[in-house]
């Protein structure tokens, strides 16, 4: 599972830090940072906060082109 | 075009951000016909903002940056292989390994690439790198993590800022040099330029305004450099962060409107030939296009962001699988982000596209504010520094060219009520590229605004 945050809308709410710490953390006061490749234990985690996030910034997907040849 | 308009063969030439986007749209769309993505990297796609920041503070690994696919797109992918050139008669693009692609429709989205060092014996020294793809920034990476004892950046834009920033945060020593008169200013003018200055400052960068690297120094490696007033500094890396160069190269005999500056389209992602003719089967999206944008005077702006990527590729998509009737115009608020020495910062609109500024809620002092930009007594734009919950209510302002200065009310106090200069400076006196070009001229000075040429 990859996810892509688009932090045009991510406004800094933290909920998906508090949901999957191991993939979301706060860098400084307001910005955020994270693994787009998410770890097969996380998975769940990550998609509650996919769920939480109140501006339904992250995007979760397979990574792209697991279909190129 | 070929039959109906979800049928039929559209390929992509560029398989990053917009290329990924569109295919989807283009499935979401309806489209059944047959799909070809055509990328010059070998790997899928994958997401560039983290490069510069997750990649180089060692969190996360350059090759797991791949970007998530949110729908099957069923489509052919050509990884590793470059598009030389289109025939737009015979309606096929040409690669490198010499096959023929045959399409109905076209979407241009090559994007862009680091501008490299000017001087080739200097920029093939070991130490001296550039960052823009995954496999740059596993490079990088790697050399700091073997602690180098101190790192040039060359060029305070967003990307060299951000570098700079991620080597401070791993405790390396770090010089910027920078040509204009602070970091930031080609993006965000002047006064958000003297407060990048002072941050990078107070967390120890060695930044060196108004001056240009002339010489990058080394015999098979990189030892240092020396700069236009003079002085010089011992280095064993060197980050060219100079701005980007648009990949149009292939196009030259196309005949398309296809330049330095990129691809020139409508408002609907079309593209125009060299006698501004559009073209009915030729679409373009993503840092490569420039297009007019209503809410600025309809100029050409060529914009460098992940969200116009995204954005117009929707656009271009939904396009190419309607009729006219039914097409859409591009015409999203520019935006983008940077985080680099702890702050958040994030911008609406084109600052380059103004006159004045005011700082409109908290204040240059705590780091923490809004600067509203205008031109001609309307607002075009704001940037937020740790501060991004306040900008959508500027975005409205923008969208519906709302006064400038803009009244107290959403402002929780004016620091400086009086607007100043928004000191936006020529992109020819800065050492990188503006993340956004106005392709016309400054709207307060008439200049021909061109990317310096190198």
């Amino acid at each position: 599972m990859n996810i892509v945050v688009d932090l045009n809308r991510c406004q800094g709410y933290a909920q998906c830090a508090f949901l999957a710490p191991r993939v979301f953390t706060m860098h400084g006061e307001e910005a955020l940072s994270y693994a787009p490749a998410v770890p097969e234990d996380q998975q769940e985690h990550v998609l509650r906060a996919a769920a939480a996030c109140p501006v339904q910034a992250i995007l979760v997907g397979e990574e792209a082109g697991a279909d190129a040849g | 075009m070929q039959g109906e308009p979800r049928e039929g063969r559209i390929v992509v030439v560029g398989a990053s951000l917009a290329g990924l986007r569109a295919a989807e749209a283009l499935r979401d769309a309806g489209f059944v016909g047959s799909l070809t993505l055509i990328g010059e990297e070998p790997q899928p796609p994958y997401d560039r903002p983290p490069l510069s920041k997750q990649v180089l503070l060692g969190k996360v690994s350059a090759d797991r940056t791949g970007l998530p696919q949110r729908r099957r797109v069923d489509a052919q992918w050509r990884l590793g292989v470059r598009a030389i050139g289109l025939d737009p008669i015979g309606k096929e693009v040409l690669l490198a390994d010499g096959e023929k692609v045959p399409f109905d429709r076209l979407l241009i989205a090559t994007g862009t690439r680091a501008r490299p060092w000017p001087k080739p014996a200097e920029a093939t020294l070991d130490g001296v790198f550039t960052l823009r793809t995954g496999e740059d920034a596993g490079r990088l990476a790697e050399r700091l993590d073997a602690g180098p004892e101190r790192v040039l950046v060359i060029g305070a834009g967003f990307t060299g800022s951000e570098i700079a920033s991620a080597c401070r945060e791993r405790g390396l020593a770090v010089t910027v040099a920078e040509r204009g008169p602070a970091p930031l200013v080609g993006a965000l003018g002047g006064t958000l330029g003297a407060l990048a200055a002072k941050l990078q400052r107070a967390h120890g960068v060695d930044l060196r305004c108004g001056v240009t690297v002339t010489e990058l120094e080394g015999d098979g490696r990189l030892t240092g450099a020396r700069f236009s007033d003079g002085s010089r500094i011992d280095a064993d890396v060197a980050v060219v962060a100079l701005g980007a160069v648009r990949n149009t190269e292939w196009l030259a005999e196309s005949g398309l409107a296809a330049g330095p500056r990129g691809v020139t389209c409508d408002a609907g992602c079309r593209a125009f030939d060299m006698y501004g003719i559009v073209t009915d089967d030729v679409f373009a999206a993503g840092d490569v296009a420039r297009f007019p944008h209503p809410l600025f005077e309809y100029q050409l702006l060529s914009l460098e962001h992940w969200g116009n990527a995204v954005a117009q590729a929707e656009v271009a998509a939904h396009n190419m699988v309607n009729p006219g009737p039914r097409r859409r115009p591009h015409l999203t608020v520019p935006a983008f982000w940077s985080s680099q020495f702890g702050l958040n910062i994030k911008s609406v609109g084109v600052p380059t596209f103004s006159d004045q500024v005011v700082i409109a809620q908290g204040s240059l002092k705590d780091a923490r504010l809004v600067a509203v930009y205008g031109y001609r007594g309307r607002v075009t734009a704001a940037v937020s520094v740790n501060q991004a919950k306040a900008l959508e209510y500027y975005e409205r302002l923008i969208e519906t060219a709302a006064p400038f200065p803009p009244a107290p009310g959403a402002a929780d106090r004016i620091e400086s009520p009086v607007p100043v200069p928004s000191d936006v400076p020529d992109p020819k006196t800065l050492s990188h590229g503006p993340t956004v070009a106005l392709t016309g001229h400054l709207p307060d000075r008439r200049l021909t605004l061109v990317q310096p040429a190198r």
